[in-house]
């Protein structure tokens, strides 16, 4: 089987099949990251566009460095050097990289659906590396690989993901990859940070953290939107802290090997104790490298397709 | 209308030919190298690797030491990448030594046009920097499309162009041997 | 609008709710109906000067009355003007259409009033009635002029678009009106319960991670502009219901006397959120498409009269404003010429008798605002619809009148298509001219 997409632009319309076959790229790549000359010559002379509309050096930098492990031409746009300010489309921006040549397009946008109605309208291989609320499909991949990695399958595990998953893309990537892969999903959050209808997405739903993480294999911290406080999601984020933050002794609730996650920037203290970022259950550096690793082998898959 | 195939193989070295040319390239590999103390085999992805894993086990039995062994995946190295039709597999590249200041036998099992030793010199370079490269194959059939040539070779067949040369290994499920096949496609 | 000639509609099953439903000729003098009656044409035999229009097989009916529509001039020319506008509405069957205030300037005074309705005469298609504003630039601060704009020509009031959010200036407003008995029409909806929603609130908006507006955005202030109804004894009008419960809460306040009569929107009954599921934008509207358990629920509150009327809530925008993301482009679809076979297809189903659909088109809309239109009785205007229930076509946005194309239902194939529109005796609209 091969990857037949021109576009990677969420995880809710990929089949188990074709995460795996994106796992499966990733694993060579990692140990092109690891070598002293860390670069292959498999996307020389193709072009990728990093488009980010929102600020995010942390996956912009992944993605480039992907591109560049692979020997394509990069290039960034960010909103404050593009025309965007200037009244351009977003659609007419996608049509004028089109024309520049360029493969593959990187889109971070503030908008859900972005991506998708930009694959739509371009021959450019679109990847979405966050819309909105919508999804966050390659963070979501690498968690995957992280935890096959570690645990040896996803098949079965038990996994809590932990925070305001009303507004979080990466709880979205999350839940559709997990589920796809068999482990049981619980959420966890206070019923504000929570949307409706979200057991319809095959999931169970706790507000109680404690409850939530007994026995679990892997929980998934989410980044608290500190911005957020005020709107009358949470009442304080010292509260927030104390019901819903990964502690040592919460720690200790989940299963002896358990995976803790988070996709950074980590909040010290108010999503996850300080002990715990460090602490030996953490695998949220992995999650990183194994991000490049992921990104490359989808920009290898896609720029593989007829 | 049908397409029937119909496949015709014509052996053209068995399995004790094949251990006879293995063992003489090892005795070779010595001889060239006095020794292998600064040897380091690497085998290519897929039938490379096997004969590099035989290479070693030869020499080791010719000279009581052992020779480090690793192998190389350079599916992201091809020139031809974006032309083939199907995804190529992508393997790990697994080269457990630091290959620089070693001399590095390349092992294939079939030198054709040299593209792939090509790819495979470029992904040993990205590598680190040997101190020589060397390499060696179990059959060279010709028709080289680059400035390439084994220090090694097994057998040399001459060839036509479109004939297609196959090693069949044991550790891929077949009997040792090399074979030419010759594919008819008839359309009825 | 009017001319000498007489004409003969001759043939036509002709509905005219709670008049007439069968088959009839009619006949027009003057631009005026005077006369409906079976055989006509022979008792007219000898009279010189009769212009025959053969209607056998067609419906004929009142022109279609529409309450809700948005013109965009003055001010937003390019998405729709009052002459594009017009054409669209009597392409659709529709004779008489209201639109709303919220144009650039606001319909909040005499002058804009004058200047819809003069742009409407030069239109010379539908009848256009002016809806004026409620507060001052639709601010939601300060009572507009009314009684100036009931003078001008407006029939009702509203802040369409923007809800009056000051419950306060709403009952003031309310109390206002009824000097004039004028119907007030409030766009329900507490925006500040839904920041930044684009769609209802449900599983879709989940999946797609989109923000969310819930059905109780619109509930509370049904429920508010109930209460002040009932305070103030105000005529109120509920315009594009889409919840359960604000259909539940119509059909109270109804029961106990309340002067309340609500609309339904067709997209509101023909489609539901899914239609949002790749992101389409021409499936964005305010209120937003909803769930199954409230289409379900419009279509009993057609039923059982909770929902008097249909309106169309004819929105157009241009295509560039359309293809942006979906938060970030606006809200509405145009409705005009899609309105009558999405009707229809609740006869189709069951859900109405063909002349219950006809009459939420026509006579219905007319008693919600006063109107001496929608009805064929004799003396009346001559503003009629004719209509080939059984013709199937395909929704092609190439071919539609209005200047925009934001439609959600463009490839559906339709059953019912108006043939020929008349206001006033005159044929504005002909489907033989364009083929």
């Amino acid at each position: 089987m091969s990857f037949k997409r021109k576009d990677l632009l969420g995880l809710a319309s990929l089949s188990q099949e074709e995460m795996a076959l994106i796992l499966d790229a990733a694993e060579p790549f990692k140990e092109v990251s690891g070598r002293e000359i860390k670069k292959v010559p498999a996307l020389r002379g193709k072009t990728v566009i990093n488009l980010f509309f929102e600020p995010s050096t942390r996956t912009r930098t992944s993605f480039e460095l992907a591109a560049k492990r692979l020997s394509a031409d990069v290039v960034n746009f960010s909103p404050s050097s593009s025309s965007v300010m200037k009244g351009e489309t977003l659609l007419d921006t996608a049509r004028n990289i089109e024309f520049m040549q360029a493969d593959i397009l990187v889109l971070r946008h503030s908008s859900a659906g972005a991506a998708e109605i930009l694959a739509r309208n371009s021959r450019l291989s679109v990847i979405n590396a966050g819309d909105g609320w919508h999804e966050h499909p390659t963070q979501a991949l690498s968690d995957l690989l992280t935890i096959q990695e570690k645990k040896g399958q996803v098949r079965d595990l038990h996994v809590a993901i932990v925070g305001d998953v009303a507004h979080s893309r990466v709880a979205r990537s999350n839940i559709y990859a997990l589920t796809k892969m068999g482990a049981n999903v619980r959420v966890v959050g206070p019923p504000t940070m929570i949307p409706l209808c979200l057991h319809r997405l095959g999931v169970t739903v706790y507000h109680d953290f404690d409850e939530a993480i007994s026995g679990v294999d892997v929980v998934i911290m989410l980044r608290l939107q500190l911005e957020r406080q005020g709107r009358s999601l949470f009442p304080s984020i010292r509260e927030y802290a104390r019901l819903y933050g990964l502690t040592a002794e919460r720690v200790q609730r989940a299963a002896k090997d358990v995976l803790v996650m988070h996709p950074g920037p980590v909040n010290r203290g108010v999503e996850i104790a300080h002990d715990v970022v460090d602490g030996n259950a953490a695998v949220i550096l992995e999650q990183v490298a194994n991000g490049v690793a992921v990104r490359m082998g989808l920009m290898y898959l896609l720029s593989q397709r007829n | 209308m049908t397409q029937t195939k119909s496949r015709h193989e014509s052996v053209i070295m068995d399995r004790h030919e094949m251990t006879r040319a293995l063992t003489r390239i090892a005795h070779e590999i010595l001889e060239r190298n006095k020794g292998c103390h600064d040897v380091g085999l690497v085998g290519i992805r897929t039938g490379g690797v096997y004969l590099a894993q035989r290479l070693k086990q030869l020499v080791s039995q010719i000279e009581r030491t052992d020779v480090v062994l690793g192998e190389l995946d350079i599916t992201l190295y091809r020139d031809d990448l974006a032309l083939r039709k199907n995804q190529p597999v992508l393997k790990k590249t697994d080269i457990p030594f630091h290959i620089s200041d070693l001399k590095i036998i390349l092992v294939d099992d079939v030198l054709f046009t040299g593209r792939t030793i090509r790819a495979a010199m470029d992904g040993l370079m990205d590598l680190g920097r040997p101190a020589e490269i060397q390499l060696a194959v179990l059959v060279d059939r010709g028709h080289r499309q680059l400035p390439i040539r084994a220090n090694y070779v097994g057998k040399n067949i001459p060839t036509a162009k479109d004939e297609n040369i196959r090693v069949f290994l044991e550790e891929l499920g077949e009997e040792d041997r090399v074979s030419k096949l010759i594919e008819a496609e008839r359309t009825a | 609008m009017t001319n000498d000639l007489k004409i003969l509609i001759t043939g036509g099953q002709v509905i005219d709710p709670g008049h007439w439903n069968g088959v009839a000729d009619v006949l027009i003098e003057r631009g005026k109906i005077s006369a409906v009656e079976p055989n006509l044409q022979s008792k007219l035999q000898k009279v010189k000067g009769v212009e025959i229009v053969d209607a056998k097989g067609l419906l004929v009916c009142p022109g279609f009355v529409d309450l809700h529509v948005h013109f965009r001039e003055p001010g937003f020319e390019y998405k729709e003007t009052i002459a594009t506008g017009s054409a669209a509405a009597v392409a659709g069957g529709f004779t008489s259409v209201c639109c709303m205030p919220n144009t650039h300037p606001i319909n909040d005074s005499r002058s804009t009033t004058e200047f819809i309705l003069a742009q409407a005469a030069a239109a010379g298609k539908a009848r256009v009635f002016p809806i004026g504003a409620i507060t001052k630039g639709s601010k939601g601060e300060e009572l507009a002029e009314i009684g100036e704009l009931f003078d001008a020509g407006c029939v009702a009031v509203s802040d369409d678009g923007v809800p009056v959010m000051n419950s306060l200036v709403m009952r003031r407003a309310m109390e206002y009106a009824t000097a004039f008995h004028l119907p007030v029409i409030d766009h329900c909806e507490d925006s500040q319960l839904a920041p930044g929603g684009c769609m209802h609130e449900g599983a879709v908006s989940t999946e797609l991670g989109i923000p969310g507006i819930p059905k109780a955005t619109e509930e509370v202030m049904v429920a508010r502009n109930i209460a002040l109804a009932e305070l103030t004894g105000s005529r109120l009008h509920l315009p594009h219901v889409s919840t359960v419960g604000s259909v539940r809460m119509a059909r109270e306040a109804k029961a106990r006397g309340i002067p309340v009569t609500a609309e339904a929107c067709p997209h509101h009954f023909s489609l539901t959120d899914e239609a949002v599921r790749s992101y389409n934008t021409n499936a964005k509207m305010n209120p937003p498409l909803r769930t199954d358990e409230d289409v379900q629920a419009i279509k009993e509150g057609l039923q059982d009269n909770t929902i008097d009327i249909v309106a169309t809530d004819h929105a157009p925008h241009a295509i560039q404003e359309k293809q942006l993301e979906f938060d970030e482009a606006p809200f509405g679809i145009i409705g005009l010429e899609t309105a009558f076979p999405l009707t229809l297809s609740l006869v189709e189903e069951g859900t109405l008798t063909l002349e219950q659909a006809i009459a939420k088109l026509t006579r219905e809309p007319a008693r919600v605002f006063d109107l001496p239109y929608g009805t064929l009785v004799p003396g009346v205007e001559a503003d009629l619809t004719l209509i080939d229930l059984n013709a199937t076509w395909v929704v092609d946005t190439a071919r539609l009148h209005s200047l925009s194309r934001n439609t959600p239902f463009a490839g559906w194939t339709m059953k019912g298509r108006v043939v020929k529109t008349f206001v006033g005796g005159t044929v504005v609209y002909d489907r033989e001219d364009i083929l």
